[in-house]
């Protein structure tokens, strides 16, 4: 098989600083090259860059086009050095060093040029750092600082020059603070392989757009908000509810509750400051009952729930394809929970939708639950219910307003908030989060899993999904399988992944599914295939695998995120992201799993319980599809 | 404004084939060595020695090579190569082939300039008689082995394509826009595969030179400078048109030749260039002196300077590509400096920032572009300072 984890990006060479293949002197693999940065010597692998030789040291070259997860484009040339013996000045995130140099990173022309491309940047950017969701977060604002701009040498405009694009659910545009990095252009077209976001014209007329101009709610933008978390200005952020969610609050006539997922708890801290990977899951359920919200509930809970359903579909997709020999029934099984990964699919292989769980995302199936059983069983007017969600994410507020998404009689969600969104209604409320004292999430969805805590991350849907199919299949502990139920197979950040899991016994069918199968004795034998991918560049690669007949068209399930990292590299996560960063969230997430007394999702107490007295015909009954379950449009790529 | 001149050029002398059937007779390495001994420079600006080119190219891992010539002429002032396209064309194909045998491709491409399509008529059916007379296709001249062919594409229109980089990116069906070098394209060009990028007349001296060897090329000129050149003349002058000199040649010389005496400066190299003034027409045009892709244009004494800067200068705020702060945004600075000059509103103080400015723009671009654009500016104050700060003193009283 082809290794899909190769690098196909469809980025033009000039954003992509190229790695050096004329090393034609095969003894030079391997081999390490002399390099002095203001008068330190050092060596380095042969293709280092002088920006990733500096920072060995120690030694701070600035940065703004420059950003771990990216191609390299070099176009901002802050990152400028003097090279000994070159005439001009090299941009050190995109000079490869192949021979000895010596490099100076703060000479007198080093800092006159930096000093004139601040000056020129900001020339051309409209905004009061005051009034923007970036201040103090900002790389502009911290370069200007850092390099005592006190002046606008080059005049700084007035008033705006291009109208704000406020028409997606997900993304705001604001071209007046655009510095032209491409950045965010790189991550559409690099990370995600959409490519909604282009510059188009040429020198100071040079503006980032969408195809033909479009609003971004007409484009085929997937939400996921990658952009947002890498563009170094302000001039990309999400669409932010917090005034409404402030007003419901504010609003006695009104049940306001909130569920939040993993991901946030794992990186709010860093929105105060915090390092990454702490998680504040008990602290923030504190602090959201200060805010005023009346309830707390904990996302997992319908992340268990979605494993049941989830699961149970798949089963009943093998059943009807292995055992009825029904081939209109589409395997592998791609899963549902990450909205913009729904989206890319919708777009761009709308062919492929048969192939997508119909279970709705957790926080759908949550907003669901609380307008009917939750409401019934408190008295409260579903009507009266305001249903938030805490989310990484920015493509779950396109997801809540899906208009298919009011299963409930109602909408079933009424705000989707992003982590940045919580911290800023946090710290209004004057509250010290890292410091506060922990609660728990209230009932009666108090009780989760380390399952649903895991979905966080990449790996982690499909994690607790062998978890439960393991136990519910075979009917042994799955820690006979694997040490403390971690799946390690299906860990990690690779972009795609597979794992193999044979299934050598079989147990009998539990009662939950007795309706569904007879027995188990179809899958004895059988190996269990399946794939985990995140980031949606990568999920194309697995997507053609398929369609090219490759190894993953073999699977039965596979994990599709949209996020680079899963959920803890959201949209709507805090700024700023690179592979350090969501590697801590990641720990903090396990760290989190291993502590639930109950891990898998099939044994959490509230979820047998909503079946036993709302979804009394079991998981994929009549009930839960019309709650639980969702269905797809195909949108295609081609815009009118 | 083809002059006479042309018809005298030395290429009219090489015979069809010729060339190649010298190169062939050596091994590809000697005839880079051939080009070595010449002294042979790019001509299209950059000045870079042609046999170091095709030495790392032929080097190079690479399933597939490719040798592109760049004929997007779009420098202000040059129509050299449109003359050698139109009456030389058998040359520049020549020598392309000549490169695909010193570097060992199969596969040439000619980026033709969007407004020269009137010539692919023309070019196309000098392409089809060389394959008849087995000058290209399979087995080039019987030789065993040797098939290549060219192609032509159609340039996009901007003035950035000329750049080698933003050449490829624009082949590859991308905007036009310059990558990071290193790896330059002998190693990493077209589809990433190791790539040669000729200019016009760079190609056609290869052929003349493999057909009456490097000892000739070399007997003119100057020692870092060998060989004849073509200039294309144009502004006030009584007789512009394309000249062949040999390098080395002064300004004063060029002038006299073109009937321009009497000029108050000359602008060598095009927008990208310097703005040589009257003083400094003992200067000659060669690599180690004034540099120059070939175009020369002369201002007579009744030439308003800062008028000439900002025509330069709208040009560069028109063709920069956008991608790198100092040129996206330093060129129209500059303009906008020029506005305040004109108007006389430009302080002393702002019109040294702006020179600064410049000079940043020449170290910290991306491109050959921004690195030069400022060029023509800087060497207009330095030089004709009193004429521009004139009009402050006139309209700020
Ligand atoms: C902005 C810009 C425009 C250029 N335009 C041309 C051009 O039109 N024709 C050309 O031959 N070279 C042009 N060049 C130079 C090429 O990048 C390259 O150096 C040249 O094609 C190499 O050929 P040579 O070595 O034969 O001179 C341009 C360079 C820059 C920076
Ligand atoms: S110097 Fe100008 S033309 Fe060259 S890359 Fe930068 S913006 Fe583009």
């Amino acid at each position: 098989m082809a290794n899909l984890n190769e690098d196909v990006s469809r980025a033009p060479k000039s954003m992509r600083a190229q790695t050096i293949t004329g090393i034609t002197d095969t003894t030079d693999i391997g081999a390490t090259v002399r390099v002095e940065i203001d008068g330190k010597e050092l060596k380095v692998p042969i293709g280092t860059t002088i920006l990733e030789a500096a920072r060995s040291i120690g030694v701070r070259i600035p940065t703004l086009c420059y950003h771990e997860d990216l191609c390299i484009a070099g176009v901002c040339r802050i990152c400028v050095v003097e090279v000994e013996g070159q005439r001009t000045l090299q941009a050190s995130c995109a000079y490869p060093i192949t021979s000895p140099i010596k490099v100076k990173t703060y000479s007198s022309k080093v800092r006159k040029a930096r000093r004139h491309i601040l000056d020129l940047l900001l020339s051309k950017h409209y905004g009061e750092c005051y009034s923007c969701f970036r201040n103090n977060n900002c790389e502009l604002q911290s370069l200007a600082k850092e390099y005592g701009v006190d002046q606008f040498r080059f005049g700084h405009p007035e008033k705006p020059l291009h109208e704000v694009d406020a028409s997606s659910y997900s993304v705001i545009r604001d071209m007046n603070k655009c510095i032209l990095c491409r950045r965010c252009v790189r991550t559409c077209i690099d990370v995600q392989e959409v490519g909604v976001l282009e510059a188009v014209g040429r020198s100071d007329k040079t503006k980032i757009e969408t195809f033909a101009s479009k609003p971004l709610s007409e484009v085929i933008c997937i939400n996921c908000g990658q952009c947002i978390n890498r563009c170094p200005t302000g001039a990309l952020r999400a669409n932010d509810p917090t005034d409404d969610v402030w007003a419901a609050i504010d609003n006695p006539a009104k049940h306001v509750v909130i569920q939040t997922a993993p991901a946030p708890r794992a990186g709010i801290g860093e929105c105060f400051g915090l390092e990454p990977g702490r998680a504040l899951t008990f602290e923030m359920n504190t602090a959201l009952r200060r805010c005023g919200f009346d309830k707390v509930f904990d996302t997992n809970f319908t992340a268990d729930l979605t494993i049941i359903e989830e699961g149970t579909e798949l089963i009943l997709r093998l059943y009807k394809a292995l055992v009825k020999k029904d081939t209109s029934i589409a395997l592998p099984q791609f899963t549902s929970c990450s909205p913009g990964w729904i989206k890319y699919i919708e777009h761009f292989y709308p062919e492929m939708l048969k192939h997508v769980s119909s279970a709705k995302s957790p926080q759908q199936m949550f907003g669901a639950v609380i307008k009917t059983y939750y409401a019934k069983k408190n008295n409260i007017d579903p009507k009266d219910i305001v249903t938030v969600a805490l989310m990484p994410c920015s493509a779950k507020k396109f997801e809540c307003n899906r208009p298919e998404m009011c299963d409930s009689g109602f909408k079933d969600i009424d705000y989707g908030l992003t982590t940045r969104e919580l911290a800023q209604m946090i710290s209004e409320a004057g509250i010290d989060l890292p410091n506060l004292e922990k609660s728990d999430f209230d009932d009666p969805f108090g009780t989760a899993t380390g399952s649903g805590v895991i979905f966080a991350a990449t790996g982690g849907v499909m994690e607790a999904a062998i978890r439960t199919v393991v136990e519910l299949v075979c009917g042994i502990k799955v820690e006979n399988l694997f040490d403390h139920a971690d799946v390690i197979p299906v860990r990690g950040f690779e972009g795609v992944r597979y794992a193999e899991l044979p299934i050598k016994q079989v147990g009998p069918v539990p009662d939950i599914l007795k309706h569904l199968v007879p027995n188990w004795d179809w899958l004895k034998g059988a190996t269990l295939k399946v794939g985990v991918c995140h980031g949606t560049a990568n999920a194309k690669k697995v997507l053609d695998d398929i369609k090219a007949g490759g190894k993953f068209s073999e699977c039965h399930f596979i994990e599709f995120m949209a996020c680079p990292g899963g959920c803890l590299g959201g949209g709507g996560q805090p700024i700023p992201t690179n592979p350090e960063i969501r590697k801590k969230r990641a720990k903090a997430i396990y760290g989190e799993d291993a502590h639930y007394e109950i891990r898998k999702s099939h044994e959490n107490p509230a979820v047998l319980e909503l079946y036993s007295q709302f979804l009394t015909d079991g998981p994929c009954g009549h009930l839960s599809h019309k709650l639980l379950h969702t269905d797809y449009t195909p949108r295609g790529k081609y815009i009118a | 404004m083809i002059t006479s001149k042309c018809s005298k050029l030395t290429f009219s002398e090489i015979k069809t084939g010729s060339g190649l059937q010298a190169a062939l007779k050596n091994k590809p390495a000697e005839v880079i060595s051939i080009l070595a001994d010449s002294g042979m420079k790019g001509r299209g600006g950059a000045g870079f020695p042609t046999s170091t080119k095709w030495r790392f190219a032929a080097a190079a891992k690479g399933e597939e090579k490719f040798v592109v010539c760049n004929a997007d002429e779009g420098e202000p002032g040059t129509f050299k190569d449109r003359v050698l396209l139109c009456d030389f064309a058998d040359l520049v194909f020549e020598g392309m082939t000549i490169g695909a045998y010193a570097i060992g491709a199969k596969t040439g491409i000619i980026y033709l300039r969007g407004e020269y399509t009137y010539l692919v008529n023309q070019l196309e059916s000098v392409l089809a008689k060389r394959r008849q007379a087995n000058l290209l296709g399979n087995k080039i001249c019987g030789k065993e082995g040797f098939d290549f062919d060219i192609q032509i594409r159609m340039g996009s229109g901007a003035y950035v394509c000329g750049e080698e980089t933003a050449l490829i990116e624009s082949l590859e069906g991308q905007r036009g826009e310059p990558r990071n070098r290193p790896p330059f394209p002998v190693d990493t060009g077209f589809m990433g595969r190791p790539t040669i990028v000729n200019n016009v007349e760079t190609l056609a001296w290869v052929t003349a030179i493999l057909a009456k060897g490097a000892a000739w090329f070399k007997s003119v000129g100057t020692e870092k400078s060998t060989g004849l050149k073509l200039f294309s003349v144009s502004g006030d002058c009584a007789e512009p048109g394309v000249y062949e000199f040999p390098m080395g040649i002064t300004i004063a010389q060029l002038l006299k030749e073109v009937k321009g005496e009497g000029a108050k400066a000359v602008q060598v190299g095009g927008a990208s260039g310097h703005c040589v003034a009257a003083k400094d027409f003992k200067r000659a045009l060669a690599f180690e002196d004034v540099a120059t892709g070939g175009s020369i244009i002369i201002f007579g004494p009744n030439r308003d300077m800062l008028h000439v800067a900002k025509n330069f200068m709208e040009f560069f705020v028109e063709e920069s590509c956008g991608q790198c702060t100092p040129c996206r945004e330093g060129n129209h600075k500059i303009l906008e400096g020029i506005e305040k000059l004109e108007a006389g509103t430009c302080s002393m103080a702002y019109l040294d920032e702006l020179c600064k400015l410049g000079e940043t723009m020449q170290l910290a671009s991306k491109c050959g572009l921004g690195q030069s654009s400022a060029n023509a500016f800087l060497s207009i104050v330095a030089n004709f300072k009193d004429e521009i700060l004139g009009r402050t003193e006139k309209v700020a009283v």
